[in-house]
């Protein structure tokens, strides 16, 4: 009889590239029981997806390769098996759930098909198949189910489809569940709700969940033993609230360290005087949708001003309608005493410079084709008053030195550097402008958390030495705790809670922002199991 | 729904309004056709009553008032050269051309979506190196060429076919396989790029954690999305068939619109050149329609 239900063994994967050989990870070793939930938790490049997809047999050979290790259901090694043996335990005693919901669902079959086929593929007949799967998405507490069951999955929203992923999953009471950073990318509140169906299902069933993620508040949250990767390796394992609070490899305590939502909070500031930005009733609808409902806040020289909220608050397009990306339908944004909304595209272009942007995904922000040379002196190809042409090399240099780079990295192109690193750029040239205030659309959420915590500090940092402004819109709540002065919380295009950053997170006055900061995970597995109980109570006085 | 069609008809009104305007005077450059149609020796009295018979002396706007007006009445006019309808003569070799392109972009679309999804499903495989070598030399190859080489084989050294003409199934098979080359050859490389696409996709990867077997992957959940930019492909190659297969059809001696559209170019039979072009027109609105319905009805979320 076998010790675990899924054991991996000394499991190491390359990947031949042309670039040479990759060892994707090295001599992994873990297993999983009945009934228990087992984390990998580790940072971007780590490895922590691949022993999974070898599990699941998703790894592409070649280019990989499994050089060594075994890898025991029931004691039996998967690696030794068929495909089609394989494929037969795939979706019945092992199934997964992916991130990006949307994209890992078909676009062009009905989510009742989908849900229908994981059963059909392992013998059940369609219309015994199709019941089950009404009875599914009403497990997973999908609104008006039988109208589901023939509606397309871009019809759903992100936290929907993630529940229809995990209703396709459990379709065949699997003995394991792997889920790859099941709830990035869902708004808090929605996170919440998915982790704990996974939960509820689990106690159920007793299927052993694997889970996969970069987010010490979803280990906090439903993990009972964590494996942190870094570089390839197992870098430390055990007891999820043992690791948290004594951690022994120095990456683990590097990684917890950086973990926002511990700084201390600073105290309320001055805010006598003239604001530096003033947004006054502004709106803007697209067609019969209200996007910003007449929204209004000020910004002071050198604050820090947070928008939260969930997707579809209006906070990006608040950004956007602010700088004229969006042509506002009302209301006023006086910088310095200018209004925004109403001036001419010519005196816009010259206070352009003053105001600048700072996007989510500096992927895609940065032209792919320009060196970081040409990316942080476009700003003076249009603004030639900042710097004679004479003077942009040693600039450029300062700029990047300033931004925690190397000058000679002015010569390369943006695909060369880390997400870290490409966001460090945009930073550079936003800060080629010598701007007053940046907007910081989202600007660290696709980051690792160390990449995230050496942002902010380069953030903080430049504030404090050029006295900038910062509207920085996040919808992570132990980010914006640690960076921002005050903190403007929006709901369906409206601010519902707008006050100084420790009032709002220590005595917040609404109950949707008591709902936002409940819903936000801890990493520390303690505060982690009183908030539950504090959401739980709040469920229960809400029915 | 309703309001996408009624655009698309307006718009292909507008082009084909445009398209009456430009080949009726075109084809009116090209001088006058009563020294073709009557005898070398015919008498001036006789050229003249040709001519008034016609309507060609009448000044070229009223030639074209008077066109648009029989149009507008579904008229098409008479064929000088063969002395009855011209939209008669037009439909005859339309219909011959239809069966041809029918047949033929049938054959293709199904061999290529097929051969080119397997290739796909194995990149660098022994069968992808294979297909994508052919479809290259098929896609690059002249037709005229293959059609001579064709005949050549397998009429004069093997005398299996026949060469030319309609008559049996066997008359069909050299053209249907000299138009077959060249849209297959693009096709196939449009399908195997489309379904590698897709094949890497992350809901085939859904697929595999759900335990699909690897044909359904391919050809249930690939190919559906996969076909969407073929579709255009498979439209544009019927459409070139569609538009006259001149070379084809000329070598062959296929009765088709493009042989028939070559003649009476020859020949300045304008009124079966215009109504040539129109119908033409027509099909290839047609058939534009039936691709963006084809998409809609692929994709759910492409409504119209």
């Amino acid at each position: 009889m076998a010790d675990h239900l899924l054991e991996v063994q000394n499991l190491s994967v390359e990947f031949h590239t042309a670039q040479g050989t990759v060892k994707a990870v090295q001599d992994v070793s873990w297993h999983l029981d009945r009934g228990e939930t087992l984390a990998i938790l580790g940072e971007s490049g780590s490895g922590k997806s691949v022993s999974a997809s070898a599990v699941m047999n998703l790894i592409d050979m070649p280019p990989g390769r499994i050089s060594q290790g075994r890898i025991l259901l029931d004691g039996r090694d998967l690696l030794k098996m068929t495909d089609e043996e394989r494929r037969r335990i795939n979706g019945k005693r092992i199934a997964m759930v992916f991130q990006d919901p949307l994209a890992h669902l078909n676009p062009v079959y009905t989510v009742g098909w989908q849900i229908a086929e994981i059963m059909c593929v392992h013998g059940t007949a369609r219309e015994k198949a199709r019941a089950h799967a009404l009875a599914l998405l009403e497990r997973v507490g999908m609104p008006e189910p039988e109208a589901a069951l023939d509606k397309y999955p871009h019809q759903f929203s992100g936290g929907q489809r993630q529940r229809l992923m995990i209703a396709m999953a459990v379709a065949m009471k699997p003995d394991i569940l792997i889920a790859d950073e099941p709830t990035t990318a869902l708004d808090v509140t929605v996170q919440a709700e998915v982790l704990s169906l996974m939960q509820e299902l689990q106690r159920e069933t007793g299927m052993g969940i694997l889970l996969i993620t970069h987010d010490l508040g979803v280990v906090a949250e439903i993990a009972d033993r964590v494996v942190v990767m870094n570089g390839g390796r197992i870098v430390e394992t055990g007891d999820a609230a043992e690791v948290y609070r004594n951690p022994q490899h120095p990456y683990t305590k590097k990684l917890i360290g950086a973990a926002p939502g511990k700084g201390q909070m600073p105290e309320e500031m001055d805010r006598d005087g003239e604001p530096l930005l003033s947004v006054q009733m502004l709106r803007k609808n697209y067609g019969a949708f209200q996007a910003l409902k007449g929204v209004s806040f000020n910004i002071m020289q050198g604050e820090t001003v947070a928008v939260v909220g969930e997707s579809g608050s209006g906070k990006s397009t608040l950004a956007r309608a602010i700088l004229r990306l969006e042509e506002p339908d009302g209301g006023k944004a006086l910088y310095r005493g200018r209004d925004l909304v109403s001036m001419d595209l010519k005196e816009l272009f010259s206070l352009r410079r003053d105001i600048q942007m700072v996007f989510q995904d500096p992927t895609q922000s940065l032209n792919p084709r320009m060196t970081v040379f040409q990316l942080i002196s476009e700003a003076w190809v249009i603004h030639p008053q900042i710097l004679p042409k004479p003077h942009w090399r040693a600039r450029v240099a300062e700029l990047l030195t300033k931004v925690g780079l190397h000058p000679e990295m002015a010569q390369r192109y943006p695909h060369q550097f880390s997400g870290g690193q490409r966001q460090r750029i945009a930073i550079a040239r936003a800060l080629a402008m010598e701007p007053s205030l940046i907007i910081c659309d989202e600007a660290v959420s696709a980051l690792d958390v160390s990449i995230q915590a050496q942002v902010i500090e380069l953030l903080d940092g430049l504030r404090r030495e050029f006295g900038l402004s910062y509207l920085f819109i996040a919808h992570d709540l132990p980010v914006v705790r640690d960076f921002a002065d005050r903190v403007i919380v929006m709901k369906a295009g409206q601010i519902v809670e707008e006050g100084a950053v420790r009032q709002v997170f220590e005595a917040p006055r609404e109950d949707y922002t008591r709902a936002l900061l409940a819903a936000s995970l801890d990493p520390d597995p303690e505060v982690q199991a009183a908030r539950r109980e504090a959401r739980r109570k709040m469920e229960t006085a809400a029915a | 729904m309703k309001n996408f069609l009624g655009k698309r008809a307006f718009a292909s009104g507008l082009s084909l309004v445009g398209l009456v305007v430009l080949v009726f005077f075109l084809s009116r450059l090209t001088g006058d056709p009563t020294d073709l149609y009557l005898p070398l020796d015919a008498s001036l009295e006789a050229r003249e009553q040709f001519r008034e018979l016609n309507g060609f002396n009448d000044p070229l706007l009223v030639q074209f008032g008077n066109y648009v007006w029989d149009l507008l009445h579904l008229d098409f006019g008479q064929s000088i050269r063969e002395a009855r309808p011209a939209i008669d003569v037009v439909l005859e070799g339309f219909s011959w051309t239809l069966s041809l392109a029918i047949v033929t972009m049938t054959i293709v679309t199904i061999a290529a979506v097929v051969i080119g999804s397997l290739a796909a499903f194995r990149v660098g495989g022994i069968f992808d190196r294979i297909a994508t070598f052919f479809s290259l030399i098929g896609a690059s190859a002249p037709d005229f060429w293959i059609a001579i080489v064709a005949i050549v084989i397998f009429a004069v050294n093997l005398g299996w076919l026949p060469t030319s003409g309609t008559g049996t199934i066997w008359h069909w098979i050299l053209p249907v396989a000299v138009l077959f080359v060249r849209p297959f050859g693009l096709i196939l490389q449009v399908v195997r790029g489309s379904m590698i696409t897709a094949l890497s996709s992350p809901y085939v990867k859904t697929a595999k954690a759900k335990g699909v077997r690897p044909r359904p992957i391919i050809f249930v959940h690939a190919l559906r999305n996969g076909l969407l930019p073929v579709i255009t492909v498979i439209g544009d190659q019927a459409a070139a068939i569609l538009n006259g297969a001149v070379v084809v059809e000329t070598i062959f001696g296929f009765p088709g619109i493009g042989k028939l559209m070559i003649d009476s170019i020859l020949q300045r039979d304008f009124t079966v050149v215009l109504a040539a072009i129109m119908i033409s027109a027509l099909a290839i609105f047609i058939m534009n329609l039936l691709i963006d319905l084809a998409y809609a009805a692929l994709d759910p979320r492409i409504r119209y």
